[in-house]
């Protein structure tokens, strides 16, 4: 079995494995939002940033190769990611507090991990809409990050190819696959990968916002690394 | 409608891949996509319309809602506002009574901007339904107006309004002596295929499109890598502002281009080539397949290419206005008919490229040096430049001098040389290799013209000491914000938030740190974007903000903290609504 290094910690990997994959296996955490075991790697939204031979790459879609050696955890690193983070804040309309999706987001757990206290940068207040067409599924645009899991699962998993993202630069947007352009003429139902995946608040199951109270739910007694790799393992 | 689709869709035979085109020639005809056009090409080509809607978002010549009968577009490249750009959009506007960006009441005309389209030695240059117009003034202007209000078509426009200057000013190895047609093919057989490439190597040729990757090596990969089928993909795409060069190249020099390209098709066994053509360029398109044609019929293209048995096509693809497809991955997923979103590397195209096939893709100059080194052989063109740059470069100039236009130079060429040969006077600087290059001062002009100096897809752009720098810099932001491909976080959100920064601090909102948090904003972007535009889109802001630190903060005002907003511009619409401007409907922004 070939080795690279992630942080000093000598890591084995079977030939095909991305940096990310071998990491995973190995217990070892590195932030990431777009990406999801078992899915097409995306590249997107860059919180994977690892110094590989001292040249900034994805995890998520860089091959593992002998030899290699990998920063993921340093300050400078860190420090990044949690800069990255509120990019995606500041370009949506993330409101954790009044959000449905708090405690089992994502976004915000990622957040915390990365010791992320403030927005920093200015907000884009942007107007986006909220598509409450579909009975069952409701989809808050104003809480996409652009992960393109959506995208990834209606396609590889359900064989439906309901959502794209559309446009170019900061006017990039999720878009559905019906004439009407509304998700209720989407051939999307409740038991699509696809309306389960998304990683923030933007894709929501109706009827189901409450069922595990705040302080009970996923990322509330334990942070997001520890819980990504149980999941991650269990795939 | 249903008759016009299906002719469509018959035109490019029914193949996905051919989308962009397919939707250019919507465009074309009804001046947006209409929602029918969508739904029949998704059924027609098995594509989720999700994918072509993605697609009509994400070129700037393609909409979904209704542009005008007349379609302007004024080029916004730094050199159009030099030569009063603004001054003339606001005259047409007014003219024709038209809001820019708006589509006019009565439908027929839409007024809008465009990335820099490649005719900044002739600007301000404008493009009318994809027809390109140079030298625009209040003149020509007066005369569209009336031309337009009379409902005459643009192909009965005078001709003379759509004539491109070649404006070639110095000849070298390349533009001098122009190969024979068939000539490099010619001698590359005589000489064997792989002595051909051995020469090539040993010329020392490095991409011309700026990165600089060695074209031997490139070809040689794409060569050895095991696949039933290879494809040849010449970048016309060239979008970066101040660049003009593949314009007159394929103008003018277009066979030596195809030979070049028909050679490293002989060489590493492809048998479809691919020439993409930046939309802007559309103007060249019928020459350019007049060209192919008559190469067909001398045997230079086709089945038995010369009797060797090789057999390779070419065809020619069109761009539909997004800088980002210039990036090689990007211009392949354009190519394959989808937005030109930058692909994940590794794998390389050189082995999975077009179709995920083993691909080249190459710079215009580039496969034209490739058949002139197959043709005079690879000392004469090592012998030129310096150790690490061989041969010679072609440079589209413009800007503040008395004669803008191509130059080619042996590399390794001084600045102070070049600002000489084109009659540049009291320069500030020179923006070297476009906005994701580098601005150096004229006290820089000593430097060298080289990949281990200042490398250079072409773009040379010269200031004189009447610009200002913020002005150049905010041009070049603002162009970065609008091409991002809206990918990676990093690009898609930080070339607007330094689009923000750099003008609050323009404006003179800034106050302490807001220098600093420019460079920290530039710093995301230069590190984790996800391809070279992102990579660069700060450059602008970095090669300035070190030659000129005190410029920036001057800009800042005294006090310790700004806010992002600006108190009394935000009570603007609620004085328009209560149409109120007396002193009680306006905030001081600090307390007094």
């Amino acid at each position: 079995m070939a080795n690279l290094t992630i942080d000093g910690q000598v890591v084995g990997f079977e030939p095909g494995q991305t940096i990310m994959e071998a990491a995973t296996a190995a217990g070892i955490y590195i932030p990431h939002l777009c990406h999801k075991p078992g899915y097409t790697p995306h590249g997107s939204c860059k919180l994977c940033s690892v110094k590989v031979n001292g040249r900034v790459c994805s995890a998520c879609t860089f091959p593992a190769a002998d030899g290699q050696q990998v920063i993921s955890q340093s300050a400078e690193l860190q420090q990044d990611r949690r800069h990255i983070t509120q990019l995606l804040f500041v370009e949506g309309n993330h409101f954790c507090p009044s959000c449905e999706k708090t405690g089992q987001c994502q976004l915000q757990a990622v957040a915390y991990e990365l010791k992320m206290h403030d927005n920093h940068f200015p907000q884009f207040y942007p107007q986006r809409a909220l598509d409450a067409s579909h009975p069952d599924i409701v989809l808050d645009h104003n809480r996409c990050i652009f992960c393109n899991l959506c995208v990834r699962a209606s396609r590889e998993k359900d064989g439906k190819n309901v959502f794209g993202i559309s446009g170019r630069g900061i006017h990039k947007h999720l878009i559905v696959n019906s004439e009407s352009g509304l998700l209720k003429d989407t051939q999307l139902t409740v038991d699509d990968a696809a309306a389960h995946v998304c990683p923030t608040g933007a894709i929501l199951i109706r009827n189901t916002a409450y069922h595990v109270p705040i302080g009970q739910r996923l990322f509330d007694h334990q942070p997001i690394s520890e819980v990504s790799l149980e999941h991650d393992h269990g795939q | 409608m249903q008759k016009f689709i299906q002719s469509v869709l018959s035109e490019i035979e029914y193949q996905p891949v051919r989308l962009i085109e397919a939707l250019r020639k919507c465009q074309g005809h009804f001046h947006y996509i209409p929602l029918e056009c969508i739904e029949r090409f998704a059924e027609a080509l098995h594509l989720p319309r999700t994918q072509i809607i993605a697609v009509i978002e994400f070129y700037s010549f393609l909409h979904l809602k209704p542009q005008g009968s007349y379609e302007i577009l004024i080029s916004d490249s730094i050199t159009d506002h030099m030569s009063g750009q603004k001054d003339l959009v606001e005259y047409l506007c007014q003219r024709l009574q038209v809001l820019p960006g708006h589509l006019r009441e009565d439908g027929k005309l839409s007024v809008g901007l465009t990335s820099c389209t490649g005719l900044c030695d002739q600007g301000p240059a404008a493009l009318v339904n994809g027809q390109a117009i140079t030298r625009l003034t209040v003149d020509k202007i007066d005369q569209m107006a009336v031309l337009i209000e009379q409902n005459l078509p643009v192909s009965q426009w005078p001709s003379a309004w759509f004539w491109v200057a070649d404006n070639i000013q110095r000849q070298d190895f390349l533009l001098s002596q122009p190969i024979a047609m068939g000539q490099g093919l010619q001698v590359a057989w005589q000489r064997g295929l792989a002595e051909t490439l051995t020469g090539i190597e040993a010329s020392g040729l490095r991409g011309r499109g700026g990165a600089g990757f060695k074209t031997a090596l490139k070809w040689r990969f794409c060569a050895e890598t095991v696949s039933a089928q290879r494809y040849v993909v010449c970048n016309a795409d060239e979008g970066e502002p101040g660049t003009f060069k593949d314009r007159v190249l394929l103008n003018r020099y277009a066979h030596q281009v195809f030979e070049g390209m028909t050679l490293c098709a002989a060489i590493i066994g492809a048998t479809q080539g691919f020439l993409y053509l930046r939309g802007e360029y559309a103007f060249l398109l019928q020459d350019l397949q007049n060209v192919l044609a008559s190469r067909r019929q001398q045997g230079l293209l086709g089945a038995n290419i010369l009797g060797h048995g090789v057999n390779f096509e070419i065809e020619i693809r069109l761009g539909a206005g997004a800088y980002i497809c210039g990036e090689e991955s990007a211009l392949i997923e354009s190519l394959e008919g989808k937005p030109g979103i930058p692909r994940n590397r590794p794998p390389y195209p050189v082995t999975s490229g077009y179709l995920n096939q083993p691909t080249v893709v190459n710079n215009v100059e580039t496969f034209m040096a490739a058949a002139a080194i197959a043709a005079y052989g690879p000392e004469s063109f090592a012998a030129l430049g310096t150790s690490q740059s061989a041969g010679s470069k072609i440079l589209s100039i413009s800007g503040d001098c008395a004669r803008p236009g191509l130059y080619e130079y042996p590399f390794g060429v001084s600045i102070a040389q070049i600002l000489k040969d084109c009659g540049a006077e009291d320069v500030l600087g020179v923006q070297v290799g476009g906005p994701s290059g580098t601005f150096i001062t004229i006290e820089e002009s000593h430097r060298l013209l080289a990949y281990e100096d200042l490398a250079t897809g072409g773009s040379f752009i010269v200031f004189n000491n009447s610009r200002s720098i913020f002005q150049i810099v905010k041009n070049f932001t603002d162009f970065f914000a609008h091409e991002s491909c809206g990918f990676c976080t990093p690009c898609r959100v930080g070339t607007s938030l330094l689009q923000k920064q750099l003008d609050k601090i323009v404006l003179g909102h800034g106050s302490a740190g807001d220098v600093v948090e420019l460079e920290r904003i530039a710093g995301l972007l230069r590190q984790y974007s996800h391809c070279g535009l992102g990579q660069t889109a700060a450059n602008p802001v970095l090669t300035t903000l070190e030659r000129y630190p005190e410029l920036y903060q001057q800009q800042l005002k005294k006090i310790s903290y700004e806010p992002g907003f600006d108190l009394d511009a935000a009570l603007q619409v609620a004085r328009q609504m209560a149409g109120r401007n007396d002193a009680a409907a306006h905030l001081q922004q600090v307390e007094e």
